[in-house]
């Protein structure tokens, strides 16, 4: 069974909300940035989201905007991003590896090679923001064909025909984007996420990823009663923005990268199902 | 992006209903977008079937912008390149001064028909965004002009323009702070008030419908071309050269011509420090295909898929893309795509205004370099219409500043 399926399930059975971290691959620098990647599973997360750094990322606030510019900025690729997975499947099998970016960045580097590269590096799904699925069928025939998950987005805006469209074809688990707009904004409003979800479950047996807007533990907690899991990006990324300018030298006891861990690590604690 | 190279029997019957020129165009965004651009389809397409909706455009197409504009035999400039004979489309004697107004008119009657009460709109030159205010003064709606932070320092008598108008101006710090920024910035806005918002882009770029829309109401002056062209000197014109940003007032002056094989069509790109050198905004000589801002076309980019900066003197010409349609045109080779560096634009900006006391926008100054590059050797009776697409008034200080002149 392939990995995301795997921990989606033993969510379930041990009844427990999973949490998803997002970070930009190479931020600030790809050492540091592949040190902290390989920290976060000890830390309570079950899936992680590695961020391809693009120059005109239109979905993200300025927090992830500058998380990528300081990734491009110190050099980093998407072959960067690809080795940081290598890196990581060294010691671990099991946590769930899903790469978020953009169209253009992965077109270049050619989506064959990139399916391909992606199942050899130990990759398990692949988001494209600006793929909706009207114009996604290259990148997810080609990373079907290497059996990496082509994720989904739903949105606030998907009404019902949208929602067949997105859920024809949908792999792995889905994202709920919860509110309408860009990385880092507000939180959603707990009950129109609800009522939403509650529709999409009705049609689908996919797990499913609340995201945007979600920054601390209670955030997380509160709305981790959604969905299967919780998706924070820009809380993480406005941590390791502090790490920024220490390149290669931040080891596992620097107080920014235990700023970071410790973070997370309140993140995962908010979602353990109480004794 | 596998490119056809085969050719269609009708260049006028893209895009598919998909929105796709060949393997360009299409709808690359977010999905909280994707049903506010297949509602904005939609609504184009009842609209364009609908008489009454340009019964409207034409009234405020005659009476407020005071089209058609005039089809104008430059006898001197003819004479002084001593070959064709040289005409100019007079969109510069269009209200607010350039073409834009004619996608702005067309676009808020739209976006009035779908019940949408705000406006965002990207401008680098500020033309757009001039327009853009001034259709939104005009029917009453508040509008949101993004403006990369320097363009706004380049371009300060428009952005005074603009407030005048009643918009508000939001200057982009983002990224590098230009046009491509304006428009990631507006794209964010519109994710953020998907609701109440009508995005209104100013060129044909971005996400289907808007590529064909833009090119729709800007096919105006082609239209009106022919037609002045044919009373007055019967037949076709041999040539049209238009200047390139993303496009829109070149897909206007060529679209009605598309089909007429014998008519060779010649677009100009900024060509910035010279193509060589890597400053330009030249998306076609000097780009590569690419995805962005909700299209594929071809963009400014390295090797690993990272938008550049695009360079030129002119503001309006500045942007690291082009129109989806001009990706397709360029690959089966119907359209001769070439550039022009700053340096020949900034001649021809002052050729023109002494010969045909006509001061030109630099962007149609590019174009009137490649001109005086043409016509110098082709013969008497060949016709070269030029798409004066805008006025110089808003460049006189970048151009006595390159003149090294204080004001
Ligand atoms: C006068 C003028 N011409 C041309 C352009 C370039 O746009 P496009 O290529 O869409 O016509 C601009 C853009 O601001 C402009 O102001």
């Amino acid at each position: 069974m392939k990995r995301l399926g795997k921990v989606f399930e033993s969510l379930r059975t041990e009844n427990r909300k999973g949490l998803i971290a997002f970070i930009m691959g190479g931020d600030p620098d790809v050492e540091t940035s592949t040190a902290l990647l390989k920290a976060l599973p000890s830390r309570g997360v079950d899936v992680i989201e590695i961020g391809m750094p693009f120059s005109d990322p239109m979905a993200d606030g300025p927090v992830i905007q500058m998380a990528g510019q300081r990734a491009l900025e110190a050099g980093c690729t998407l072959r960067n991003v690809l080795d940081m997975v290598v890196s990581f499947r060294k010691d671990n099998q099991d946590t769930p590896l899903v790469l978020m970016g953009y169209a253009n960045p992965v077109y270049r580097y050619g989506v064959d090679k990139f399916a391909l590269d992606c199942a050899e590096a130990g990759v398990d799904g692949v988001i494209i923001v600006d793929l909706p699925p009207e114009e996604d069928q290259a990148v997810r025939e080609a990373l079907g064909n290497q059996f990496v998950d082509m994720i989904r987005l739903i949105t606030p805006t998907s009404d019902a025909g949208r929602l067949e469209t997105i859920l024809d074809g949908a792999t792995g688990f889905l994202y709920y984007v919860s509110i309408t707009g860009i990385t880092g904004a507000a939180k959603a409003k707990h009950d129109k996420v609800a009522a939403h979800i509650e529709k999409i479950r009705a049609k689908t047996d996919l797990p499913i990823a609340v995201g945007f807007g979600i920054k601390t533990p209670n955030d997380a907690q509160e709305m981790s009663a959604l969905g299967d899991a919780v998706v924070v990006g820009s809380s993480i990324v406005e941590k390791i923005a502090h790490l920024s300018g220490k390149s290669g030298k931040v080891d596992q006891g620097a107080p920014e990268m235990t700023a970071v861990l410790d973070h997370i690590g309140a993140l995962s604690g908010a979602l353990k199902p109480a004794a | 992006m596998q490119n056809e190279r085969k050719p269609p029997n009708s260049f006028r019957k893209a895009p598919d209903e998909r929105g796709h020129f060949g393997p360009y165009g299409g709808r690359f965004v977010a999905e909280t977008l994707m049903p506010l651009i297949l509602e904005v389809e939609k609504a184009y397409l009842e609209a364009r079937d609908d008489i009454s909706f340009w019964v409207e455009f034409d009234k405020y197409a005659k009476h407020y912008i005071g089209r058609p504009s005039p089809l104008y035999h430059a006898e001197k400039a003819s004479k002084h390149f001593g070959g064709a004979q040289i005409y100019f489309k007079r969109d510069e004697l269009n209200h607010t001064g350039a073409h834009k107004i004619n996608h702005c008119i067309g676009q808020i009657l739209l976006a009035t028909r779908m019940g949408k009460t705000r406006i965002i709109a990207e401008t680098g030159a500020g033309q757009h965004g001039v327009a853009t205010a001034t259709v939104c003064a005009l029917f009453d709606i508040p509008c949101t002009i993004f403006m990369g932070e320097t363009d706004v320092k380049r371009q300060a008598p428009n952005v005074f323009r603009m407030k005048l108008l009643g918009a508000e101006v939001r200057s982009v710090s983002s990224g590098t702070g230009t046009l491509k920024d304006a428009m990631n910035e507006a794209l964010r806005d519109w994710v953020t008030h998907v609701e109440d918002t009508y995005y209104l882009i100013g060129t044909v770029a971005g996400p289907h419908p808007f590529p064909m829309m833009v090119r729709d109401f800007q096919s105006i002056i082609g239209k009106e071309l022919r037609e002045q062209f044919q009373d007055r000197y019967g037949g076709l014109p041999d040539t049209l050269v238009a200047c390139i940003g993303g496009g829109s007032n070149a897909m206007g002056l060529f679209y009605p011509f598309l089909d007429e094989r014998e008519v060779k069509l010649i677009g100009v790109e900024a060509g910035g420090h010279g193509v060589e050198s890597g400053e330009h905004a030249a998306s076609l000589t000097g780009g590569l295909p690419g995805i962005l801002h909700g299209m594929s076309s071809y963009f400014l980019q390295d090797e690993n898929g990272q938008i550049k900066d695009a360079h030129s003197i002119s503001a309006g010409l500045d942007y690291p893309g082009i129109g989806p349609e001009h990706a397709w045109l360029f690959d089966h080779k119907r359209v001769e795509y070439v550039s022009v560096p700053d340096q020949e634009a900034l001649e021809a900006f002052q050729l023109c205004a002494k010969l045909e006391g006509i001061i030109p926008a630099l962007e149609p100054a590019h174009a009137f370099a490649h001109v005086a590059k043409i016509a110098p050797s082709l013969p008497e009776d060949h016709h070269l219409v030029m798409n004066l697409c805008g006025r110089g008034d808003k460049d006189i200080f970048t151009v006595a500043d390159m003149l090294g002149v204080k004001l």
